[in-house]
């Protein structure tokens, strides 16, 4: 089985108004090699799903720099101020999640749940517009379970059937992300022959594609 | 002494051995300085890691370890990494004993606001919304003035970021604690009266023994 793929073809995989969940924090776990090579596509209508809108110049950032991006669903955007001012001209539509309902919300699309209960958010703008449940005297708000067409994610070891480790914090968004799209593209530092089993995070069965080229 | 030092030293001695601690970015990040060397203390950050140690140089960068600001920073002995996921159990499930969080405004029933100006600057949540409702001591440390305005006020303004969450106040002026009766002055500069502090205070403050402040 190879789940190698070159540029080419992973550039196929990119097709106009679908959804893309990004790895990484602050761009520190995102294949950046792999934003480039959206970039170069200039395919657009894209609904961009990371925890952060990058820097001007790194990471989603680019995408967005590019006008490719019709929608950003995160949870912070304040190190790029041009999301915030593309926001506030109407041309980027922005979806802001607190982090921790942001990463649930991804675990339970991958792990075939409809969402999850959160009482984060509760009193504040969030549960505009929300669902919310009372369990056991406690409120809750609904936070609806999303994935994506594509995640395009960061490891670092990996074998040629995708068993994927990765590095310090830049393992952060990434495993969940793996689970929970329906083509999952790893750009990856280094393939090894063999990973030991207990080391193995993201389990190959996750990852259908792997490309080389990540820090 | 300025007003930054003198809130993250005091700050520093609410942190008890074994507690773990988030630190946000800000002022609440100098307060690692003044952590006592007897008490031992286990720095989370959100991005995925336990034992956070200092920033890194040009002997020892890591481009997959970085602190929740972005910056390159290092691992001490005997901490990990984990996924967001788990980064959010600890943070959400009540398994973090102290967060300590900067804010725009903070109300004497506890209120926090802290994530967005409504039309001049929306940088997000990101983990914040998480920290406040899952940390079993909540800190909020900022300078007692904006300008002419007090931060400390009888009611937020801006958007919530957590609702009756804050326990702990500090400012370069005063400590405040929030109880179920009201907010409490409890200790004060001690070059500054109690009547000062009432002055730069909008919210409604009691009191009944007010130390001084260690400054």
């Amino acid at each position: 089985m190879n789940k190698w793929i070159d540029k080419k073809a992973f550039q196929k995989l990119i097709k106009e108004g679908q959804s893309i969940m990004v790895g990484g924090f602050l761009t520190c776990g995102t294949p950046e090699l792999l934003i480039d090579y959206i970039v170069e596509t200039n395919i657009g209508n894209l609904t961009i799903i990371c925890n952060d809108a990058g820097y001007p110049n790194k990471g989603v950032g680019k995408l967005i720099a590019n006008h490719q991006v019709k929608k950003l669903i995160a949870t912070h955007i304040g190190t790029n101020p041009d999301a915030g001012k593309l926001m506030s001209e109407g041309s980027l539509e922005v979806e802001l999640i607190p982090q921790g309902t942001f990463i649930e919300q991804i675990r339970a699309k991958g792990g075939g749940l409809g969402g999850i209960l959160t009482p984060t958010g509760l009193h504040t703008p969030v549960e505009i517009g929300k669902q919310k449940i009372t369990i056991d005297g406690k409120e809750y708000i609904v936070a609806e379970a999303f994935g994506a067409d594509l995640a395009i994610i960061n490891g670092y070891y990996s074998d040629h059937l995708g068993n994927l480790t990765y590095s310090g914090t830049a393992r952060n968004f990434n495993p969940m992300m793996a689970t929970a799209a329906d083509k999952v593209v790893a750009l990856i530092h280094e393939e090894v022959e063999n990973i030991d089993p207990e080391h193995v995070i993201t389990p190959h069965v996750f990852v259908d594609f792997i490309l080389g080229g990540a820090i | 002494m300025d007003a930054k030092q003198i809130i993250a030293k005091r700050i520093a001695k609410e942190l008890k051995d074994g507690n773990l601690v988030n630190l946000g970015i800000g002022i609440p990040t100098i307060v690692a300085n003044y952590i006592p060397s007897d008490v031992e203390v286990f720095l989370q950050s959100e991005n995925g890691i336990i034992g956070l140690g200092p920033l890194a140089d040009d002997t020892n960068i890591d481009y997959n370890l970085t602190n929740p600001s972005g910056q390159y920073a290092t691992v001490l002995e005997h901490g990990m990494f984990f996924d967001t996921s788990l980064s959010f159990m600890m943070i959400r499930g009540g398994h973090l004993d102290v967060t300590v969080l900067g804010a725009l405004e903070v109300d004497q029933e506890g209120s926090i606001a802290s994530w967005i100006i409504p039309g001049k600057l929306v940088p997000g949540m990101g983990g914040s919304m998480d920290l406040v409702t899952g940390a079993k001591k909540v800190i909020i440390a900022t300078t007692h003035m904006n300008k002419e305005e007090s931060k400390i006020k009888e009611k937020c303004s801006l958007p919530l970021t957590g609702y009756k969450k804050a326990n702990l106040i500090v400012t370069e002026l005063a400590v405040m604690e929030v109880r179920s009766d009201g907010l409490y002055l409890i200790e004060r500069h001690p070059d500054v009266s109690i009547e000062e502090i009432i002055k730069k205070t909008d919210a409604k403050l009691k009191y009944d023994q007010v130390r001084l402040m260690e400054v």
